[in-house]
């Protein structure tokens, strides 16, 4: 089997490993594709298709995260349909939801010259916040369903498999079983669907309370690395640290040991660090 | 030219739909013994030679997708009867195995036989039950002759749960291994990765009925009907504003407008008695103006000139005084309502194109339409949503092209 595969992109030659997506291809020959559903670490969902291209032969354009590449492909990233389908999606995406929070919506708005009124006016996900235990919230106003939380809870990473999509069209929504508020249902709170969100949808009840009240500046956070001290596996946690206060944990989405995955322990269980007589 | 009947049962047969009298009547017994007596190359050879083309919709080359599936690698296969049928107008595979249920399951026998299934899937549309309940008869007369058995091929039927998205080929495949019926990515194609990652078979009830004809006689008599191109008999579903609405067999070539006038078909307009225009291909189709049909064939070439295709069949007349914006408007809601929710140009174009035309802006803001509705063609993950936009272009068209003329 041959395991090289050359191909064209904008009119540019370039040889990669069979397997490479086009996506991965296009980056390497620096015309990056904006995406916002695919994740480093997750399957790709092919759900917003920011991403597609245009392959010559093929009747509609392709979703370039999870197109492999073939011999002899001849893509366009940058063609009319292209332009336009990348524009439509980010107009439709801002005619429905929140957008604040979501920079790489915001950065594919600006490069497609988005018009963020011209698919508005009609229904929204306009909804309230769902504020049902003490440490993430859901405000689903801000969703774009991107997938990406269905899969890190379920066998991309967690396997707990706690929500899922349910409803079609528009009503479409992650949904943790029945409408139950999480405590009912079986969310075991690692919060790796807060670190994959995109747009805020998923947020730390912390960062989510400090927001509001017009506390959070993100200039003044500062990262210091260290190790969760809670088991023996040795993940890495960044301690997001606001006015010498813990205010999130993450992990990087690179760290060998985590893929940017921690457990609730790792990604919650901070509070203790900070009471004064331990 | 009177209706031809090959898919449906001649009006002399009297047997029982399920029965095994039914089964020799029909040639169907003869079908299952010539291809038993075939290799799976033999028979994949026959259906490529007949020309027959997929009547679910896309009219793919049926001998193409079973050479694929016999090509593929892997030790499990499937075979699939897509039952699933949701199409607005479309009702032909509910007749078809109403009145002869037989010839499609025959026809699923052969095609499991022919790319190595040993397990096989009837997914039928949740809305069928006495559909459903005449298929499982049908399963039951085949194993008792001995055709259908572990040792064979097994037949399972599958019910939908109401979703016409269930229909499209991979989110019927998601839909048979319990999981949501969302449509899958392509490729890989299911005659590759299908059912259980496996290579899989999926064929429309009309397309398998077709194999068990062919079988029953041979590539010769088959092409008796239709055109060089596109072999065969098509059934057609004719409904709205039509004297005799119903389910009528025609071979390919058939001239549309003759499908309206004839006494043994249409009948004629009904309402105003003034055909105003068709609705060909179900919800996905394309509006054709009367001139359009009457200078039109039943073939794919013949279609094309006017952006049109056959589609599943589904043929919706309407007289002159229907506001097709009005038709236009309850098609955009269908979408709305039965589009997955899956990837964005659907999801939320399905819905702004509803509330445009609510809003009666079809020809205030054409360009944002037709903006929007090339993304959806070109964005989209399956066929829903990149046909959902296909009638509401061809209603734009007519009417830029009416403003081009009154500029003139």
């Amino acid at each position: 089997m041959k395991n090289k595969v050359t191909l064209t992109i904008d009119g540019e030659t370039v040889t990669v490993p069979a397997g490479t997506t086009l996506r991965a291809a296009c980056d390497l020959v620096g015309h990056p594709v904006p995406t916002l559903c695919w994740h480093e670490n997750l399957t790709a969902a092919n759900a917003c298709r920011a991403c597609v291209v245009e392959l010559k032969g093929s009747r509609t354009l392709v979703a370039s995260c999870s197109r492999e590449a073939e011999e002899g492909m001849d893509v366009r990233t940058n063609s009319e349909r292209v332009l336009n389908s990348r524009k439509v999606v980010a107009e439709l995406l801002l005619s429905t939801s929140k957008s604040e929070l979501a920079p790489d919506l915001l950065s594919l708005a600006q490069t497609a010259a988005a018009d963020p009124d011209r698919f508005s006016g009609g229904a929204t996900w306009e909804q309230p916040v769902l504020d049902d235990n003490n440490l993430y919230v859901r405000d689903l106003s801000r969703c774009i369903l991107c997938y990406r939380c269905v899969e890190a809870c379920g066998d991309d990473a967690q396997n707990t498999f706690a929500i899922s999509v349910a409803g079609r069209g528009f009503e479409a929504h992650i949904d943790a079983g029945f409408g139950r508020a999480l405590p009912e249902s079986d969310c075991v709170y690692c919060g790796n669907c807060v670190a994959v969100c995109p747009t805020g949808a998923l947020i730390g009840k912390t960062e989510w309370t400090l927001r509001q009240e017009g506390q959070w500046v993100d200039d003044n956070i500062t990262v210091t690395e260290t190790v969760c001290s809670y088991c023996g596996v040795g993940c890495q946690l960044n301690l997001h640290v606001l006015d010498n206060r813990i205010v999130k944990v993450t992990s990087p989405m690179d760290h060998p040991v985590t893929h940017g995955m921690l457990c609730v322990k790792g990604r919650y269980g901070y509070e203790f660090v900070q009471i004064e007589d331990k | 030219m009177p209706e031809i009947r090959r898919l449906l049962p001649t009006l002399d047969i009297a047997s029982a739909p399920t029965s095994l009298e039914r089964l020799r009547e029909r040639g169907f017994e003869r079908a299952l013994q010539r291809s038993a007596a075939m290799t799976s190359q033999a028979i994949v050879a026959e259906v490529q030679a007949s020309g027959i083309k997929g009547r679910g919709g896309a009219a793919f080359p049926t001998g193409a997708k079973w050479a694929a599936v016999l090509a593929a690698s892997g030790e499990v296969r499937y075979a699939v009867m897509n039952a699933d049928e949701s199409e607005l107008g479309t009702f032909k595979d509910r007749a078809l195995l109403e009145q002869d249920p037989l010839g499609a399951m025959v026809g699923l026998v052969i095609a499991a036989r022919a790319v190595g299934a040993k397990r096989a899937y009837c997914y039928v549309r949740g809305e069928y039950r006495e559909v459903e309940a005449q298929m499982g008869a049908a399963i039951q007369t085949l194993r008792q002759a001995g055709w259908v058995g572990a040792d064979t091929v097994d037949i399972e039927i599958r019910r939908g749960a109401g979703a016409y998205i269930a229909g499209e080929e991979t989110a019927l495949l998601n839909s048979i291994e319990g999981k949501r019926a969302e449509p899958r990515v392509k490729p890989p194609f299911p005659t590759t990765q299908g059912l259980w990652r496996s290579p899989t078979l999926i064929q429309n009830v009309e397309t398998l009925a077709n194999v068990a004809l062919l079988f029953a006689h041979d590539v010769d008599w088959f092409r008796t009907y239709g055109t060089p191109d596109t072999p065969g008999t098509k059934l057609i579903g004719l409904s709205g504003h039509i004297e005799h609405p119903g389910v009528y067999e025609v071979p390919f070539g058939y001239p549309l407008m003759q499908l309206i006038t004839e006494t043994e078909m249409g009948h004629g307009v009904s309402g105003s008695g003034h055909l105003g225009a068709v609705l060909l291909g179900g919800a996905a189709g394309t509006f054709l103006a009367p001139d359009e049909i009457r200078d039109s064939v039943l073939d794919y070439g013949s279609l094309a000139k006017y952006g049109a295709s056959i589609g599943s069949g589904a043929f919706m007349v309407f007289d002159d005084t229907v506001d097709l914006t009005w038709v236009l408007t309850k098609l955009a809601r269908f979408f709305a309502d039965e589009s997955c929710g899956q990837c964005v140009p659907c999801r939320v174009g399905t819905r702004r194109i509803l509330e445009f035309l609510q809003r009666g802006e079809l020809e205030r803001r054409p360009e944002d339409l037709r903006d929007l509705a090339q993304a959806m063609k070109d964005a989209s993950i399956c066929g829903l949503g990149q046909t959902a936009p296909v009638a509401l272009l061809s209603i734009l068209d007519r009417l830029e092209r009416r403003t081009n003329e009154t500029r003139r």
